[in-house]
């Protein structure tokens, strides 16, 4: 039986597996979702966590259902009656440590700061989604968030081109371009042809390798005389040195730590190692130390090379020589995670596994930490973040008007226990009480910006409207975030993310 | 169940459409310039207006939700699959127990079931099983398709419908075509006015053309796993017939797979290639393209958002095309795709071919099916030679094919045509036939 739900798991969950892989959806199947709300927003969130296999989810919420909710839900048909989460933290302070992530829907912000507290000290994500009108909104509260698997869109090749290390000198030593067969001259990888023509250029240019466009179209040119010719003195068509001319500008990249790993390597959590620190940290300090040692200042080899045009053989024979350097990395890695453990008084490789380590190798230059504000330094006086909102409403139409007319309302309701324009006859005259809200909150934080009168108009003609649509996109985008946070595969946003409707499109702001 | 005497319809509760009257019976400072607040708006949506969703699958269940639920309760689905047990992780619609039936029939029937008074018809054929007639009755359509050639054929039908008088395009001939894609995390949401904005062809460049290993890979020097396997699937398989003559082979079959798994892998082992897993297998050869819940659901909602902007007139719909990717945090990007003023489709005007009259049939058609700009699948050629029409290639029938085979390495003159001849390609990509002007090169 076991055997049969799991094929017909791995059948279910193809399309998915396919992107986070079976790693990632154990993540999933093993994390503990916890609602708040389930409103049209919520429940769309939670469907796109049911579906792709969650392993259990719990859902606070102590409003009852009316005519209204059954007509923008789809999970709804009858009433529901509970607690809300204000009442739970009044009985249980602990009750929510026990989730993998807090998802909060439709919350005020009162109720917003006070759970983004408790869980900052639990640990535990915070997502506070909100749809309002046409207006969608997000907000990740993580103090720490570590990806190794961030699966970027276009990675830089990791091919050691500008320092080859030993085993890879030693391989293209093994070719002689001039004496070789027509064959296997135009079957030879493209990374030998321009490791080979480096090294003439290197030797004729003082040891300088090309630098700016004019040098890189002349060693162009001298990979392109290196095309055999005819006995008409025609060039053969030879793809492989076709390859090797077009791929010349990233094959010269130097090797280099990308600036957000050096970052990483920077923080106090990789300076600090103590028997609590996660692995992440653990295998982060054991990459800096290889960096600094074994690694003469490089990371760990990749071991990955694209495919190009060439025989199998040498294909083959030239991947293996990165696979082989990888792996030697990894193992040197892997013995001072093995010490560092030790100097906390853990064991190796109980702690961290060896394919863990493997794996932080492979993908040590997408390494990245997201850490998010907390809600308390977003709402302070003292620690708001005025560049970001002045500096966006330089545009007054900017996404960053939808914020501010939402913190706005969120006063409104703190007011007058309401939302501005929920029923007909109130909208005209809500407007005027917004705007006196919206005039309050730009002056508490001393923001001189300035918010159009047809925007304080707008929202109170949504009147605190949760239509589906609207739901449903962000049903879409949170549940990909919360997915994003379980797994630690793909990198969340940070940490503010508005959807507009009318027009269709969005930004994310560092608030 | 109450009766709400404002809709005059008597499965509404109070309250139902609370969400959305807002939009339909208030005034706000971003309305459309010709929208009026009215409590007819949502009468019409209710009562009278007709939406062909297009696809019942990952886009096509979260769309008949959305617009179920934005009080639509006139909508028809048409999807020619059944349900397979990989749907499952996103088409919500369907469960266990539905697998093998038509995704249209069990897409309606849970809609009709969950949403009181919505009133969902399925048609389980294909798009290319229904006529104008049929196309001609709905005030909108939208699509949630995964082939760019159902899409074509769609864009197709729909500017077929349009009436032009006196070349003056007639504006109650337009049915607009709100158009969702997906694949992984990324995503697109576009409006198409038919006759009047940008229309499928006009960007057939942002779909670039499938790119297939070259055959001298394949057969003889593998370097990745999938050579491997397309090797098994594109050569050995037609060789071995290891399920018996004219026994092609099924993605769907899990022993067919399993063939092409064991014999992918004693290729690779051959080559000493390592990575070669049934989920590979499969992969390649069925094409397939990941897929999750989050991505179809956005993409979904937005579609589903311009049907409703266009259908109440509420605001004025996206202009015109919308791009969606959540690898890296969230990331939409809008921007209005331009019309292109020879596009096959829908410009009116025949599209020049330019091409010497020595070269040879075999260019054109080429040329038709590699162009970016025209993508054409199997292109058949013919055109109208003393009065009468005359087919000068097509594959689709093999006794025409086998007739008209020399025309391929004939040259145009030696064909007969001329400087300025029309020739009328049909193809799979379109329902009408599309015009092309020879303009003779020296």
């Amino acid at each position: 039986i076991m055997a049969s739900t799991k094929a017909s798991k791995e059948q279910k969950y193809d399309r998915q597996l396919r992107l986070w892989g079976d790693h990632g959806q154990e993540t999933l199947e093993n994390a503990h979702v916890c609602l708040i709300n389930a409103t049209a927003t919520g429940t769309e969130i939670l469907k796109n966590l049911v579906l792709p296999g969650i392993g259990a989810f719990t859902i606070v919420d102590g409003h009852t259902v009316t005519g209204e909710d059954v007509g923008n839900n789809f999970f709804l048909s009858k009433d529901s009656i509970g607690k809300g989460p204000d009442k739970l933290l009044d009985n249980d302070s602990e009750f929510f440590h026990r989730f993998t992530i807090v998802i909060g829907v439709q919350l005020p912000e009162s109720t917003c700061l006070r759970l983004g507290s408790v869980l900052c000290s639990a640990s535990v994500p915070f997502l506070v989604c909100k749809t309002y009108g046409l207006i969608g909104y997000m907000r990740l509260v993580v103090q720490e968030h570590t990806v190794i698997e961030s699966h970027p869109d276009n990675a830089l090749e990791d091919l050691r081109l500008d320092q080859p290390y030993a085993e890879f000198q030693n391989h293209i030593k093994s070719y002689d371009l001039d004496s070789m067969e027509k064959k296997d001259h135009s079957h030879t990888p493209w990374i030998i042809i321009v490791a080979k023509y480096l090294e003439k250029w290197l030797s004729e240019h003082n040891g300088q390798p090309p630098k700016n466009y004019k040098e890189k179209e002349a060693f162009r040119q001298l990979i392109r005389e290196g095309i055999r010719k005819n006995e008409n003195g025609v060039p053969e068509d030879e793809e492989n040195f076709e390859e090797a001319i077009k791929n010349v500008n990233t094959a010269l990249n130097p090797t280099k730590i990308p600036s957000a790993v050096e970052d990483i390597f920077n923080s106090e959590q990789c300076k600090n190692i103590t028997a609590q620190s996660p692995s992440f940290w653990v295998m982060l300090r054991a990459v800096k130390e290889f960096v600094h040692n074994e690694g003469n200042g490089s990371l760990p080899v990749r071991g990955t090379i694209p495919d190009m045009i060439a025989d199998s053989q040498k294909f083959i024979n030239l991947q293996n020589v990165y696979r082989e350097k990888a792996m030697q990395d990894a193992a040197a890695v892997s013995k001072h995670v093995e010490s560092l453990l030790q100097s906390v008084g853990k064991v190796w490789p109980e702690s961290i596994p060896e394919k863990d380590i493997k794996l932080f190798c492979k993908n040590a230059s997408f390494l990245r930490v997201v850490r998010c504000r907390s809600l308390a330094e977003e709402y302070s006086v003292d620690t708001v973040n005025k560049d970001e909102i002045t500096s966006c409403m330089d545009s007054p139409d900017s996404e960053m008007v939808f914020y501010l007319m939402l913190r706005a309302v969120d006063r409104f309701y703190q007011q007058h226990s309401r939302y501005p324009g929920v029923y007909n006859y109130q909208v005209e005259e809500d407007i005027s009480k917004l705007k006196v809200c919206v005039n309050s909150l730009l002056q508490e934080y001393s923001l001189n910006v300035n918010i159009k009168d047809d925007y304080i108009h707008e929202f109170c003609r949504y009147g605190a409207a949760e239509p589906h649509t609207v739901s449903a996109f962000l049903g879409g985008s949170a549940a990909q975030e919360a997915i994003k946070i379980i797994s630690h595969q793909f990198v969340p946003f940070n940490n503010t993310f508005l959807y507009n409707a009318m027009s269709q499109t969005s930004a994310t702001l560092r608030l | 169940m109450l009766v709400d005497g404002d809709t005059g319809s008597t499965s509404d509760w109070d309250d139902r459409w609370n969400h959305i009257k807002k939009f339909l019976e208030r005034s706000g400072p971003f309305m459309h310039p010709d929208f009026e607040p009215s409590t007819e708006s949502l009468q019409f949506m209710l009562e009278t207006c007709k939406i062909l969703v297009i696809g019942a699958g990952g886009l096509g269940c979260e769309l008949l939700k959305n617009l179920a639920l934005s009080g639509f309760r006139n909508i028809h689905v048409v999807d020619m699959d059944t349900i397979d047990v990989s749907n499952l992780n996103r088409q919500f619609l369907f469960r266990a127990k539905d697998v093998g039936r038509p995704k249209a029939d069990v897409a309606a029937d849970f809609i009709n079931s969950r949403v009181p008074g919505c009133c969902v018809i399925p048609y389980f054929k294909k798009i290319q099983d229904l006529d104008e007639t049929f196309y001609r009755q709905f005030h909108i359509i939208v699509c949630g398709l995964d082939s760019i050639v159902a899409r074509r054929w769609m864009n197709g039908m729909l500017l077929s419908l349009l009436v032009y008088e006196d070349g003056v395009l007639d504006p109650s001939s337009i049915i607009p075509l709100i158009d969702g894609g997906t694949e992984g995390f990324k995503g697109n949401a576009r409006v198409i006015f038919p006759g009047m904005t940008a229309c499928i062809d006009c960007t057939l460049e942002l779909y670039p053309p499938q790119i297939n290993f070259p055959m001298c890979t394949i057969a003889s020097m593998p370097r990745l796993p999938e050579h491997c396997i397309e090797y098994v699937r594109i050569l050995l398989w037609p060789k071995e017939m290891p399920f018996g003559d004219d026994v092609s082979l099924d993605g769907d079959d899990p022993e067919h797979i399993q063939w092409v798994y064991q014999k992918s892998l004693e290729r690779a082992a051959e080559f000493s290639i390592t990575g070669v897993t049934y989920r590979l297998t499969q992969g390649v050869v069925k094409r397939i393209i990941p897929a999750v819940a989050s991505t179809n659901a956005a993409i979904a909602a937005a579609c589903a958002t311009e049907v409703f902007k266009i259908a109440s007139s509420a605001y004025l719909p996206l202009n015109n095309y919308m791009v969606f990717n959540d690898v890296d945090g969230l990331y939409t990007y809008t921007f209005e795709a331009e019309r292109k003023e020879n596009c096959s489709a829908c410009s009116q005007v025949p599209s020049d071919l330019h091409f010497s009259p020595s070269s040879k049939l075999q260019e054109v058609l080429d040329y038709l099916t590699e162009s970016t700009s025209i993508q054409m699948k199997s292109p058949a050629i013919t055109t109208t030679m003393d009065g009468k029409n005359k087919t000068l290639y097509l594959q689709s029938v093999a006794s025409i094919e086998q007739r008209t085979r020399p025309n391929l390495a004939k040259t145009l003159k030696e064909l007969g045509l001329a400087d300025g001849q029309e020739l009328a390609v049909a193809d799979v990509t379109t329902p009408q036939t599309v015009l092309f002007k020879l303009c003779f090169t020296s």
